[in-house]
């Protein structure tokens, strides 16, 4: 923890950021929790706090500089916060053991054709939109619209 | 220090969440170096590293999972700011997105379905019981939301929760090598791909290769978790597996 008298220490614009980004996050958090709890929404308050971020971001036109040098710090160590649920790991020896070959397999094998079926599809998807735009274009029925490639 | 006192001391730290928070930590920095010694290796996974560390550390000093967590839960606990903070690099990527929701959503709907179809598949051909069958279901789902299906469904949370993190590491460290096989180069499409089959740490892993990657990772994460949530409970009874 840091004194007081330390703030001194501090360049000023890094001095109360850290404690305000950390605020936003939690407040936008917990703002889709409760959502999720009042209208029964199928997805995690987090999920819920982001798409709300976002809204906030698009509605405002552009983010807070030290917001982003927050969430990029938090993001790039997005695989520490997985440690704890991994250990768990350690709760299911048992059944790992019973039922190895069907559990190895079906996470290695299902995790990589979700992969490739998941990549191929959307670039399937996207190269179908690009031909109906540039059909579309050369009718002439759209006049603005930006064409993929 | 005689050996009563050590025993002292030991029964004291291993009691406090201070010892496996700092423990967690620890792991978590070794399991770095490693992986920046493996010249970001996908095979080097960190959060696989760190794992294997921490496990071999509880059942060498014989400390139940519950006790770990104590300390590891302040850990665990900034999953949730750190989902919401996926909104920033979202919003860094938003004119590109604006022009691609369309194929997006498609590939996220058909990549769910595959998830839980061809996870609940395989683990029936090859003999698993019923409970394991349900908690593979949700899988490449995040883990809050896994772990809710899971609970809905029949299947057990807790070791979703473990099956949810393993299909993370796998699909980090295979989904680049996928995507060569394939031919896809795209940005945006790697980091979808990888986002709605591993989740978190897929878009971990994608967030070490660049940033870009990383947002449309997220992207596919959270659509990915909307989805599962929406449709692995309504597949499961189409298929009529009961627990």
């Amino acid at each position: 923890m840091m004194a007081p008298s330390d703030q001194s220490l501090i360049p000023e614009p890094w001095r109360y950021e850290v404690i305000n980004t950390l605020l936003l996050l939690l407040v936008f958090e917990l703002m889709g929790e409760v959502l999720v709890r009042v209208t029964g929404l199928p997805l995690p308050g987090p999920v819920v706090g982001m798409f709300a971020l976002l809204g906030t971001l698009v509605l405002r036109g552009r983010s807070w500089p030290e917001l982003d040098a927050a969430a990029t710090t938090l993001l790039s160590h997005l695989s520490l916060l997985f440690i704890p649920a991994g250990v768990g790991v350690i709760l299911h020896f048992q059944r790992l053991g019973a039922e190895w070959l069907p559990l190895v397999t079906a996470l290695v094998l299902g995790t990589m054709v979700t992969l490739a079926i998941t990549a191929w599809s959307l670039s399937r998807l996207l190269q179908l939109q690009a031909r109906s735009q540039r059909s579309k274009l050369r009718a002439g029925l759209v006049v603005t619209g930006e064409v993929q490639s | 220090m005689n050996d009563s006192e050590l025993f002292e001391l030991w029964v004291y730290l291993s009691e406090s969440p201070l010892l496996h928070l700092t423990l967690t930590l620890l792991a978590y920095q070794v399991a770095r170096s490693l992986h920046r010694l493996s010249g970001g290796h996908p095979l080097a996974n960190p959060v696989a590293i760190a794992v294997g560390l921490l496990i071999a550390f509880l059942l060498f000093s014989d400390t139940d999972y519950a006790t770990y967590f104590e300390g590891a839960q302040f850990v665990h606990f900034l999953l949730g700011p750190a989902t919401v903070a996926l909104a920033i690099p979202l919003y860094g990527q938003l004119s590109k997105l604006r022009a691609i929701w369309l194929p997006v959503m498609g590939a996220v709907t058909v990549g769910v379905c595959t998830a839980a179809l061809s996870a609940i598949a395989i683990a029936k051909l090859l003999g698993g019981s019923v409970i394991s069958q349900l908690s593979l279901a949700p899988k490449s789902a995040t883990a809050p939301v896994a772990m809710g299906v899971s609970d809905a469904i029949g299947g057990l949370p807790s070791l979703t929760a473990v099956l949810v993190v393993t299909t993370g590491i796998i699909g980090a460290v295979t989904g680049g090598w996928i995507c060569d096989r394939l031919g896809i180069r795209d940005t945006s499409v790697r980091g979808i791909a990888i986002g709605v089959a591993s989740h978190g740490i897929g878009t971990a892993r994608a967030f070490q290769i660049s940033p870009e990657m990383g947002a449309f990772a997220g992207l596919g994460m959270a659509l990915s978790a909307g989805m599962t949530a929406l449709l692995v409970p309504l597949l499961v009874k189409l298929l009529g597996i009961v627990a």
